[in-house]
């Protein structure tokens, strides 16, 4: 175990650790819109887009954090407008368009990474990253954290009823065109993020996961963003802890955690546990 | 400007919307002035299908109106016109006289049962409270006097014991019920409900019903889309029958005659 307490002197450890409670809330907090809005699909597609604008902007620009992060952006707005647009201008259901929208650019992506010899940062991109962090990494992901949980509770109550009912909300006067574009972009930059933690891959699981075990315990909304916080933030870091004695990839480690505090909810949670509903039988 | 109303009883008591505005609900008793409606050469497309197409109709606040019509008629398409939720392609609706451009406290939209995700976590009483939205915007702090309209809300519609509860946890009823309470909370004058009667079973449908008589007594404006036939007369005032173009629209026993009904429901 000394080796352990070696490492958390180590910055880079400090580092990750610090990510994982940070990425780890803001993912948590966000999956509290991700859940209510039913959109966990459509955030899975959108992960997998990110993977070709990286590709894109390492090529133009060299790789840096930067224009990997301006890549990500520009490829999510794109495809998430682009598949918008398909819908509007063909027979094609929005889903449809974005299953082939997304599975093209993200295996388009793939290959152009690949052919670019930088072999160790595409799995890095794919499955994350969190004990690479650099102080500016850190500073990113403080940053879109802060801003994330700031929009989302400054929004709380047009938001809600806007996630309750859209038709309502509009006849409230919400402004449901606003509340649409600045989530997706909350959504956008919080993904980014979570790039950084778990990869493309696995990162619809911190943006679901976690409220998703909270919805199982509270009809309160509000509880969802926080919990969810919460939540995301003690998985990423009980992670962390476990995954270096065990010598587990963090990454999947973070989700694998998250999954299983979920499956504990899913049985025990006292109203819609599976235990309660055999009992209430 | 609206005329005042003077409240011969109850003098001290906060009647809200009143003071401008005619609808005093709770005080029960019935009002002389009325706003009115008018609809004038409503037309919406769809993309190039015509959903709806001539829509004229004058009316006022204390009435009832049924929207009869079959599937597809333009029923829900109508309401949502209203609600300026749509935005018709041609005419216009004018509202205590003037046209309609944004969406108005004072005209509330409530979507059939169906159309929401009864497991949204939140209470009967969250979502009254949701009708508060218009007056605290986004940050205003929710105040008592917004408390006591969501209280009275929740009276007015025997809510109050249900308050606390989860909103997947009640019966058709309650749940129309409860979304009524929200465009009292609002403060509407219009309520405009899309089949709030379907799927309700018989006591709620007469709880419904009852409730219908007393928001009309107040002076509110009630247009509902309604597929039971039979049930009309005892409901509503006046009946606008549909299908995309606007067939009849007057008393219900002027409007629902055999003639009539045959020819919107013939195929």
């Amino acid at each position: 175990m000394t080796t352990f307490t070696e490492f958390l002197n180590e910055p880079i450890a400090r580092r990750a650790l610090l990510a994982c409670l940070m990425i780890g809330f803001a993912n948590g907090f966000v999956s509290a819109f991700v859940v209510l809005k039913k959109s966990a699909l459509k955030i899975g597609t959108l992960s997998h887009a990110l993977l070709p604008g990286i590709a894109l902007a390492v090529m133009l620009f060299g790789l840096t954090q930067w224009s990997a992060l301006g890549g990500a952006i520009f490829a999510a707005m794109i495809i998430g407008l682009g598949s918008v647009f398909l819908a509007r201008t063909s027979r094609l259901d929005q889903d449809t368009a974005q299953g082939i929208l997304y599975t093209t650019a993200f295996a388009g992506g793939y290959i152009l990474l690949s052919r670019m010899n930088i072999r160790q940062k595409l799995d890095e991109w794919l499955f994350g990253s969190i004990v690479g962090m650099s102080d500016s990494d850190l500073w990113i992901a403080f940053g879109i954290s802060a801003f994330a949980v700031l929009v989302l509770t400054a929004l709380q109550r047009p938001l809600l009823i806007y996630l309750f009912e859209p038709n309502i909300a509009a006849s409230l006067g919400v402004p449901v065109r606003f509340l649409t574009y600045a989530l997706f972009a909350v959504v956008i930059l919080v993904l980014i993020s979570s790039l950084q933690a778990v990869g493309c891959i696995l990162s619809v699981g911190l943006l679901v996961a976690p409220a998703a075990t909270v919805y199982l315990f509270s009809n309160n909304a509000k509880t969802l963003f926080w919990g969810g916080g919460i939540i995301g933030a003690l998985g990423s870091v009980a992670a962390f802890f476990l995954s270096y004695p065990l010598g587990w990839h963090i990454s999947s480690t973070i989700i694998v955690v998250l999954g299983a505090m979920f499956l504990v909810a899913y049985i025990v949670s006292p109203r819609y546990g599976l235990l309660a509903q055999w009992r209430r039988r | 400007m609206e005329v005042n109303h003077q409240h011969a009883h109850e003098p001290h008591v906060h009647h809200p919307g009143c003071g401008h505005q005619h609808v005093c609900w709770g005080a029960g008793q019935e009002h002389t002035h009325h706003h009115r409606l008018r609809v004038s050469d409503i037309s919406v497309n769809y993309h190039e299908v015509v959903a709806l197409e001539d829509i004229h109709f004058d009316t006022e606040c204390g009435r009832s109106i049924a929207l009869i019509g079959p599937n597809g008629a333009g029923k829900s398409t109508l309401l949502k016109t209203l609600a300026h939720l749509i935005v018709p392609d041609h005419g216009q609706i004018l509202w205590k006289g003037q046209r309609m451009q944004s969406s108005s406290n004072e005209i509330a939209y409530l979507p059939q049962r169906g159309d929401v995700d009864w497991n949204f976590p939140i209470t009967v009483r969250g979502l009254v409270e949701m009708g508060r939205y218009p007056n605290l915007g986004w940050w205003r702090p929710y105040s008592r006097h917004d408390g006591e309209i969501v209280e009275r809300a929740l009276a007015a519609m025997e809510l109050l014991d249900l308050q606390k509860r989860q909103i997947s946890a009640l019966s058709g009823g309650q749940q129309q019920r409860t979304f009524i309470a929200r465009a009292l909370a609002q403060e509407a004058h219009v309520l405009l409900l899309d089949e709030p009667f379907t799927g309700l079973d018989k006591p709620s449908q007469e709880t419904l019903h009852r409730l219908f008589r007393d928001l009309t007594k107040e002076g509110r404006l009630l247009i509902a889309s309604h597929h039971d036939l039979a049930t009309v007369p005892a409901i509503f005032d006046d009946v606008l029958l549909l299908k995309r173009k606007q067939l009849a629209f007057g008393p219900v026993s002027d409007v629902l005659t055999k003639e009539r009904i045959g020819n919107a429901y013939a195929v």
